[in-house]
């Protein structure tokens, strides 16, 4: 009896802990949500803390269509989606090579890659940059290719691993039927690798999608530029429209927070894969 | 059966194409910055070795530059704290949330929100949250005054502990992280092992001693030596938070970057290579003490 009453204190204790610092991860967004639906009047009284009875839309319809995010938001995503088609092109191909196929010097382009991905460039950008700057690559294509690179190590040694756990039955039943190196990679090895692939998306898309130090190099250009570095230049201009900062934070929140909560799992396996591959 | 010389050139076609940007965007980019690194090389026209060569003078001036090696020690302020508190937070939660049996789910989904989102939404809404009048409004310290903790009201984003504020937001971004990862270590465990324990007597304490912490030890040094490379190279979050508050947060990366927005790619890139270095060795030292930590602990390395 005696034992069960420590027990239960010992859990609520635990559950106090636990939910005082999931209140400090959730708050901050309530209350960003919140002051982005108030308007400058609102705000200047409340600061935000109390629960908005009118909310007001304008500074979403400001951000979103006067603002410009439509853009930054359609330019994140095409290149997001361009490197990631990239990536899991590229790397699946090679990494059904390193695992199937022979050709001299395979041990060594692996290593390669191996090498490259336990010492990353620290400060990298500096002579990417420049390079790009020297090949007149400034320009969408040219990020696509250096956030393809970056992306391409890690994405390579995770499908090798996961296509050396597969039986190599079908591919040979493939092969048997006529179909040649490529048509079997394309029926046969990518349909198999597909869960692996899924932890490769997730990984490079966040990866992509939250970078911001190439991109704001790059682009000067509302045009051309993704959405961190669209949202740290509105920051910069809008410095006492605190309304419209928080409605601009939370157009680009939001979604993400929404797309984890559908998919935890593999966002939890996407943004640990660089820990597990250590 | 020996391959045929068409067979090997379709085989090696299939490395290609990740060969090439490899080498384009890794490789060359690796030596070129060596090359630039002696050079006053601005950016403007097209790279000429022999004009812009200038030594080691980078190097030199790097060496007595202060404010280089203040965002050396501001780094590594914050890394600290991202390995001491950052780190043991993750822990005690991972702790906490293997042992409860109800919201286990919900904890892990909460506080993995934060690593999932950029780092530049994270530091632009927690300037946001602690900014101070004249240019916004006291959200933080008018919370503090309402709860009676008004004493802690402060400048938050440009005061006299500015560095200590970063770093904390800098933990509070990045324990979910750990917690994940530590928790998939502690759940590796086998129950075996600790009811073994029990029927030998050993309380929870003990446990934790002899069985918890030898076997998280391969998982915490993992944690451990990502958190200070991570940590070391943090920079765009500091960015939206306070643009280095005048060098009181400025970091390495953060130098390199403004270095190369104005244009001055030889002296960014040696800044480059010398962070370089000096995480390879850090990171080198850690996997070494680990090695020799784990080899104490009777864990065979893996």
């Amino acid at each position: 009896m005696l034992y069960q009453i420590k027990k239960v204190i010992f859990v609520i204790f635990l559950h106090i802990f636990l939910m005082s610092v999931a209140l400090s991860c959730i708050f901050p967004f309530i209350w960003m949500m919140n002051v982005s639906l108030e308007t400058q009047t609102q705000y200047d009284q409340d600061y935000g803390l109390r629960p908005v009875t009118n909310p007001n839309f304008q500074n979403y319809k400001t951000v979103i269509i006067d603002e410009g995010f439509w853009r930054y938001f359609l330019n994140s995503f095409v290149y997001t989606f361009v490197t990631v088609i990239f990536i899991v092109l590229v790397s699946s191909l090679a990494a059904y090579a390193f695992s199937r196929l022979n050709f001299p010097g395979k041990n060594f382009i692996f290593y390669m890659f191996l090498a490259a991905m336990m010492i990353p460039l620290p400060a990298g950008f500096v002579p990417v940059y420049t390079l790009l700057q020297q090949f007149g690559l400034l320009n969408r294509t040219g990020y696509v290719l250096a956030m393809t690179n970056i992306g391409l190590s890690i994405s390579i040694y995770l499908l090798k691993t996961f296509f050396d756990q597969l039986p190599r039955d079908l591919e040979d039943a493939a092969k048997i039927d006529g179909c040649s190196k490529l048509q079997t990679w394309w029926h046969v090895g990518l349909p198999l690798v597909m869960p692996a692939l899924g932890v490769v998306i997730i990984f490079n898309a966040l990866n992509v999608w939250n970078e911001f130090v190439l991109a704001s190099l790059m682009f000067s250009k509302d045009s051309y530029m993704p959405l961190q570095a669209g949202l740290m230049q509105f920051s910069g201009k809008m410095v006492t429209e605190h309304t419209l900062i928080m409605a601009a934070l939370t157009v680009a929140a939001l979604p993400i927070i929404f797309l984890y909560l559908k998919m935890q799992k593999q966002f939890v396996r996407g943004l640990t894969a660089g820990a597990v591959v250590g | 059966m020996k391959a045929s010389l068409k067979d090997n050139t379709a085989s090696f076609s299939f490395v290609l194409p990740a060969l090439l940007i490899f080498l384009v965007f890794y490789v060359y980019p690796f030596f070129y910055s060596f090359v630039l690194s002696l050079t006053d090389y601005s950016l403007i026209g097209k790279f000429n070795f022999k004009n812009s060569f200038v030594g080691l003078q980078n190097f030199k001036d790097l060496l007595v530059d202060i404010d280089w090696w203040k965002s050396f020690y501001n780094a590594g302020f914050i890394t600290f704290f991202a390995l001491t508190f950052q780190n043991i937070l993750a822990l005690l939660l991972a702790l906490a949330v293997d042992k409860v049996i109800r919201m286990r789910k919900f904890y892990r989904v909460v506080f993995f929100i934060l690593p999932v989102l950029s780092e530049i939404i994270i530091g632009l809404l927690m300037k946001q949250f602690m900014l101070s009048e004249p240019t916004g409004r006291d959200v933080l310290n008018n919370i503090l005054n309402n709860i009676g903790l008004g004493f802690m009201a402060q400048d938050w984003i440009a005061g006299h502990n500015v560095r200590l504020i970063t770093a904390l937001v800098h933990c509070w971004k990045g324990f979910g992280w750990a917690f994940v990862i530590l928790l998939a270590g502690l759940q590796s465990i086998p129950d075996q092992l600790y009811e073994a324990a029990r029927i030998d007597g050993a309380n929870t304490w003990q446990q934790f001693c002899k069985i918890t912490m030898p076997l998280l030890m391969p998982v915490s040094t993992l944690v451990m030596v990502l958190t200070i490379l991570g940590t070391m190279q943090a920079f765009a979050m500091i960015l939206a938070l306070n643009q280095g508050a005048g060098g009181e947060t400025t970091v390495p990366v953060m130098i390199i970057y403004n270095h190369l927005g104005t244009g001055q790619a030889g002296l960014a890139c040696a800044e480059g290579l010398i962070l370089g270095a000096i995480l390879v060795v850090v990171s080198f030292t850690m996997f070494y003490v680990s090695k020799i930590i784990r080899e104490k602990y009777g864990v065979v390395p893996n």
